[in-house]
């Protein structure tokens, strides 16, 4: 077969097929596959859920406003025979290196941080994704940490975190993001301790 | 040219980052452990087989004019594809790789495998072109992350080799061209060896 000629209404039409043909196919894919990445994210909460917070038996969940940001943190709420245990938050930041990272941050009653653990983010492979668990320790030194008494901020900013070598923006993210949820926690803290009574 | 030949010679003779220097932008991004860099260069290796077999396939229905957008959401449509697929079915890899598929689109040596040789070949010859090029790629991409994360962290495919810290430098981005460069110097004695 001879290849076409580069006439106008050739290359219209060919343009238009294959962008018609690459939308349809992509959108066939999409349908497909858009269950099973939501379920894949379900599943990865409730592993960070089970990961940042003590045992628990029941689970309740609602949204409230950070304090500052546009979007709502998710608490997860968890109970072990009736009592509060700790509550996991769902919480995020605009300010990465490399668009929003996503954390999920487990507080005690009290507020003092059980655990952190990230569910999403964009950060240079090698040097930012040092946030996450496997790849490094770094986020170990947030276990135990009381920000009602403890400053969440990076040593170089004045505050009592460690940053990472090489990765200064995201390590500040990181801890922008627990404050996040830590701020809206203590703002809600009283309606949601009294949650189990309503 | 011999399917065996138009297959090897993507591993030195014509190794797509070592003597074409061609999708150097992954290639010195991502490779900053030798994992990252096989996984980088798999998924390549999907999408250049995959354009490569398409295009191959419509080279006598596009007007030569327009070849190269053509081609472009072709290969697009592919790294979409493998994006949405891998974090469906596998997300444990995505969780590692899920940052450096999008990457693939602005790889030139898939745009280039397209332009040079699919389009001007037999679709047989563009899968194993594809193939070649790809596990080339993929190999390259191993070393250097290999001799990035030995060097720079002590460590390879995350087992650890010796304590303490390593050499900063290779992790970040002049190691990369550090360590290219050394590479491409041993690759072409290598290749001047084998004549």
């Amino acid at each position: 077969m001879a290849k076409r000629e580069s006439t106008f209404v050739n290359m219209v039409v060919t343009l238009l097929l294959v962008a018609m043909a690459a939308s349809f196919t992509l959108a066939t894919v999409y349908n497909l596959t858009k269950e099973p990445i939501e379920r894949a994210r379900e599943e990865a909460r409730q592993a960070a859920i089970a990961l940042v917070l003590p045992e628990f038996d029941e689970l309740r969940s609602i949204n409230l406003m950070p304090i500052t940001g546009s979007d709502s943190l998710n608490f997860n709420l968890g109970y072990k025979d009736g009592n509060l245990v700790g509550i996991a938050v769902a919480t995020y930041t605009p300010m990465g290196y490399s668009g929003r990272i996503r954390a999920m941050v487990g507080f005690t009653p009290e507020g003092k941080i059980i655990d952190v653990v990230h569910l999403e983010h964009a950060e240079t492979p090698g040097l930012g994704d040092k946030i996450e668990k496997g790849k490094s320790d770094w986020s170990d030194q947030f276990q135990g940490f009381d920000p009602r008494t403890q400053d969440l901020r990076l040593r170089t900013d004045g505050g009592e975190i460690d940053g990472i070598t090489a990765a200064t923006i995201t390590a500040r993210a990181y801890s922008d993001a627990i404050d996040r949820a830590f701020q809206t926690f203590m703002a809600n803290q009283e309606s949601i301790i009294n949650k189990r009574g309503e | 040219m011999g399917q065996l030949k138009n297959f090897t010679k993507g591993f030195i003779k014509e190794n797509p980052v070592f003597v074409l220097l061609l999708g150097l932008c992954p290639a010195l991004g991502v490779t900053t452990s030798a994992f990252n860099g096989l996984g980088m260069g798999l998924a390549t290796t999907f999408v250049l087989v995959s354009s490569n077999i398409v295009v191959s396939l419509i080279k006598n229905l596009i007007p030569s004019k327009v070849r190269i957008p053509s081609f472009i959401v072709v290969i697009a449509s592919f790294v979409t594809i493998t994006d949405l697929v891998m974090e469906a079915y596998l997300p444990a890899l995505f969780e590692s790789l899920g940052l450096f598929i999008p990457l693939i689109v602005v790889n030139c040596l898939v745009m280039g495998r397209a332009e040079a040789f699919a389009s001007k070949n037999n679709t047989g010859s563009a899968i194993v072109d594809g193939l070649g090029m790809g596990l080339g790629f993929s190999f390259a991409l191993t070393l250097l992350g290999g001799v990035r994360e030995i060097l720079g962290a002590g460590e390879f495919f995350g087992m650890s080799l010796f304590a303490g810290d390593g050499m900063l430098v290779f992790v970040l981005a002049p190691g990369a061209f550090i360590g290219l460069g050394y590479l491409v110097a041993l690759n072409n004695i290598v290749k001047n060896k084998l004549g």
